[in-house]
């Protein structure tokens, strides 16, 4: 069997050995010969010397998720090579350093092996022993040029543009590049059947990771304060947000307009925000499930003070530490109910980088229109692989929603303000910005206050208010983003999922459409649900509704918030830590519609 | 909290201030604090030194966690933003009012259970970060509002009412901020307003973190015999070691002070701390010499009071971070949005 531009290459190396920047090289190139790429990091909770994987899927047709099979294994890491050869299809490929046979543990006929010796040829070529660890990384995507047919001149020119001020650089790595592709060449048939070629569809579309996207997000979005506590897989998110500062928010004379207070933990990151937001300036932190457990208190007093607050939890693999490296959409019902007492906080699901980006805007938005915490729920898959995504853009012409703040003039012709009044009906109150007029002051707390703004233990008062936040929640029910809906085909099946699932529940209803199996498919973006959601629900009979975590979240919440019946919410979980696969949708479809034929 | 709003009586005698504000247009609402608290008492220094330094009132933001003492934000300067917070959290808070803002002046008022239990790691963070602000601890040693639980500040021995004796080593506020780096640190007596409220001047015109220690004693669960903070106690073992007058800018230094004990230190806005030392052998600009000074007297059982300690040269958290003199909550949006323009040229870098 041989394909053209559907192949899937995992390459098996050790933490620290600069593995990344190889597989990065390997991936662009592909991409540049306009062939859409998925790439998937695999890598442990460690700094150096435990197993890691790069996964690369090659995908013609564009999918955007990862799948079961790997048809190209670079196993480079001798730790884990029983498990790499073992993971190959029937009729792959496996590539090993033959400096060291292994004919021993060559125990598959069914596969091919292609030995090359690597380290003895860049122990040869290189002098240092920092540059044979490096360059044995890039001997390999020489390799896998040669037997999938890559471009060279492409790779050359990435080179080129990577090493840009330091040519030595680009020579040695073209010849670690050719020492790979020459020997491929020589003692192989190449390409091999699975191979590349080059096409156009890649144009106006970049590679990037959510995390750069939603930090790019919060430059574009005027957010002036970040606050945070490193935490795994959020981290780049600041990290991004930072480098973005310094290269567009500096003043001539090296001044910042931002602030980025790392704080000692995430109690006082959100702490942070919540000041800063009360000031005024458009304030975020970047957390993960653990950062969003201690930030509960804060979360809780934002909702009953009515405090803007944006906050990306990049999840993780839970319960508690669980696997920082993994993915899950585990804080789906933490986030939505996150603080003691009545509490309910509005969410959003990005499913790509491209989303990330445009969400930042969006919860800043929200945040300053509903004056409440909005947290933006991506995830590890999302926020720290390389997603293939239409070029960002921006309206030049948005102009930020800072929501109901009345300015100095406002206050000097009001006789007198109220802080937690509803004038206009929707819930919303309107809001001062300390030292603007001082008519405006008022005070926040989150004890028991009146629509007056005042302290109250009176059983009437407190009702007022909270009953009051109950109408501001039908607000942001209409404010929030509608679900992506597509009909298949007029029936009563559907499939309802959220954020990073989206690409491999795309992809199976393509192939289950090939199987004339056509399905409805919503996309919920937020929470809470807006009633186009319900009226989904209630068309369908059976929804299937795919999601990352045990215990089926998404469909809880759907329960809760909109009275779904759960009856014809048919959970399909994924929650190995792994991003979800076509394949695993495809297979939980299949086997319920069969056990249904059955009875 | 207070229900109750206080009437406003202005005698058209009263003096005013350099705004023609008198200090009734300081005032906040009735304090619920038992009768006799220290509490009151700082809130009564709080308001002559706001209304002093001529503040106005919208201008001043108010701080505050959890606790007997977090709840008097309400009963002082009601024309002025009020941020009641979370438990321990108020520095944080703070903080990113402070990042946002940083033209306002800020007054955080805590306890000793909520700087020194909960909030300790704020506590000693926010000094770290040497944010712009006055920062008061009303110590009393207990928690009021629990009904009387010694609070970490207890001192060992001391007895609480319906309490055995404490065990456990106290924590100093004072010497703690003086391992951290902060650049102002006084203490004081809730019953001795004449040394608080330039205190209180002093700590709101310093630029940098400045700490307040106030021993204010508890007189429903701390007041009694055997209690190392209670009026009693405080009243015998206090020591004025500085003595610090505040010069407002436009003021003449018209107190004669004798030489070598008189000791003018200048703000950043250009106003002075006058120290007076009653101890010849203490250097307030010395971190190495307030320390071990305040060590030797807590092993003497003295409470020394006063200005243990001031260093102008520093800056804050805005020129360690480098932000610009507009607040950034002020900031326009154009300069904030690097523009569709810059996305496009950025995208060749994701190719």
């Amino acid at each position: 069997m041989s394909t053209v531009n559907d192949v899937v290459i995992k390459i098996a190396t050790v933490n620290g050995t600069g593995s990344a920047s190889a597989n990065g090289l390997l991936m662009k190139a592909i991409f540049r010969m306009g062939i859409p790429v998925v790439g998937k990091n695999y890598f442990p909770s460690n700094i150096q010397g435990l197993p890691t994987w790069y996964e690369i899927r090659v995908t013609g047709d564009g999918h955007q998720a990862r799948t079961d099979r790997i048809d190209l294994m670079v196993a480079m890491n001798a730790q884990t090579y029983e498990q790499d050869l073992a993971a190959v299809r029937p009729g792959g490929w496996l590539i090993y350093d033959s400096t060291w046979p292994r004919s021993r543990l060559l125990n598959r006929d069914d596969i091919n092996v292609i030995g090359i010796p690597l380290s003895k040829m860049c122990n040869e070529k290189f002098d240092t022993a920092r540059a044979r660890i490096l360059m044995k990384n890039i001997a390999y995507v020489g390799v896998v040029a040669a037997l999938l047919d890559i471009d060279l001149d492409v790779i050359r020119t990435l080179l080129s543009e990577t090493f840009a001020s330091k040519a030595h650089l680009v020579e040695s790595n073209l010849a670690a590049i050719r020492l790979g592709y020459d020997y491929a060449t020589a003692n192989f048939t190449c390409p091999l059947p699975v191979k590349v070629e080059k096409m156009d569809k890649t144009a106006n579309h970049i590679i990037i990771d959510g995390n750069t996207a939603a930090g790019l997000g919060c430059v574009y979005a005027g957010a002036t304060v970040g606050a945070w506590y490193p935490i795994t897989p959020s981290t780049s998110l600041m990290d991004a947000y930072s480098a973005f500062c310094r290269k567009y928010r500096m003043d001539a004379d090296g001044r910042k307009r931002f602030c980025i207070v790392q704080a000692e933990d995430e109690l006082a990151a959100i702490g942070v925000v919540l000041g800063a937001a009360w000031n005024g300036a458009r304030a975020f932190t970047p957390t993960s499930g653990p950062g969003i457990s201690l930030m509960s208190e804060f979360i809780g007093f934002a909702y009953y003070a009515e405090v803007p607050a944006v906050i990306f939890d990049v999840q993780r693999t839970g319960p508690s530490t669980g696997m920082p490296t993994r993915t899950q959409q585990c804080d789906l019902i933490s986030c939505a109910y996150a603080s003691h007492g009545d509490t309910k906080h509005v969410l959003l699901f990005p499913a790509n980088p491209e989303e990330c980006f445009y969400s930042a805007r969006l919860a800043f938005d929200l945040a300053d229109r509903l004056q409440t915490p909005v947290m933006v729920l991506s995830d590890l898959d999302i926020g720290m692989n390389d997603w293939m995504c239409p070029d960002l853009k921006w309206d030049d012409n948005y102009v930020p929603d800072k929501g109901k703040v009345l300015n100095a003039a406002e206050l000097e012709s009001m006789e007198r303000f109220h802080r937690y009044l509803d004038v206009d009906g929707d819930g919303i109150p309107y809001r001062t910005l300390p030292g603007e007029h001082p008519k405006g002051a008022y005070f926040t707390r989150g004890s028991g206050h009146s629509k007056f703004g005042a302290y109250t233990e009176d059983a009437d008062e407190y009702q007022e208010v909270v009953d009051r936040l109950l109408i501001k929640w039908e607000t942001a029910r209409t404010l929030v983003p509608d679900p992506v809906i597509e009909y298949s085909q007029f029936n009563k099946t559907a499939i309802l999922t959220l954020g990073s699932c989206d690409g491999a529940v795309r992809e199976a209803l393509g192939k289950l459409k090939e199987k004339n199996v056509g399905l409805n498919y919503c996309r919920v973006k937020a929470f809470p649900f807006t009633e186009s959601v319900r009226d989904f629900i209630e068309k369908h009979d059976r929804v299937y509704v795919v999601e990352q975590n045990r215990d089926a979240q998404l469909r809880t919440l759907l329960m809760l918030d909109v009275g779904a019946d759960q009856e014809k919410l048919v959970p399909m979980l994924h929650y190995k830590g792994l991003p979800i696969s076509a394949d695993f949708v495809i297979d939980g479809v299949l086997e319920d519609m069969s056990k249904g034929q059955a009875a | 909290m207070s229900y109750i709003r206080k009437p406003k009586v202005t005698h058209p005698k009263m003096p005013r201030n350099s705004l023609g504000l008198t200090v009734r247009d300081y005032e906040g609402g009735v304090s619920t604090l038992c009768a006799g608290c220290g509490h009151d008492s700082i809130t009564a220094a709080i308001i002559q030194a706001v209304f002093e330094l001529g503040i106005e009132p919208h201008r001043l933001a108010k701080m505050s966690g959890i606790g007997c003492s977090s709840k008097t934000p309400a009963y002082f300067v009601a024309q002025s933003h009020g941020f009641n917070s979370v438990h321990g959290r108020m520095a944080s808070v703070t903080t990113g009012a402070n990042a946002a803002n940083r033209d306002l002046t800020y007054i955080g008022v805590s306890g000793d259970g909520d700087s020194l239990s909960i909030g300790m790691g704020q506590f000693a963070h926010v000094i770290r970060r040497n944010l712009n602000m006055c920062y008061i601890i009303e110590n009393n040693g207990v928690y009021g509002l629990t009904k009387g639980q010694y609070s970490a500040s207890a001192d060992v021995g001391s007895v609480a009412k319906k309490a055995l004796p404490n065990r456990q080593m106290p924590i100093d506020p004072v010497s703690t901020a003086i391992g951290l780096g902060a650049t102002y640190i006084a203490r004081s007596f809730s019953g001795d307003k004449q040394q608080l409220v330039p205190l209180i001047k002093g700590a709101l015109t310093h630029r940098g973190f400045a700490l307040l220690d106030v021993i204010s004693p508890c007189v429903t669960f701390n007041d009694n015999e055997g209690s190392t903070k209670s009026y009693a106690h405080t009243r015998k073992h206090f020591q004025h070691v500085i003595d610090a007058d505040y010069i407002q800018p436009s003021q003449e230094i018209r107190v004669a002070y004798d030489e070598g004990e008189a000791m003018p230190v200048k703000l950043h806005d250009g106003s002075k701390i006058v120290f007076r030392k009653l101890n010849k052998d203490y250097d307030p600009t010395s971190r190495a010499a307030a320390f071990s000074f305040l060590r030797d007297s807590i092993n003497k059982g003295e409470i020394i009071t006063g200005l243990l300690y001031i260093d102008e040269s520093t800056g804050d958290m805005h020129s360690d971070a480098g932000t610009v003199d507009t607040p950034l909550s002020q900031l326009a949006y154009k300069d904030l949005n690097p523009g569709n323009a810059e996305l496009e040229k950025l995208m060749n870098r994701y190719r």
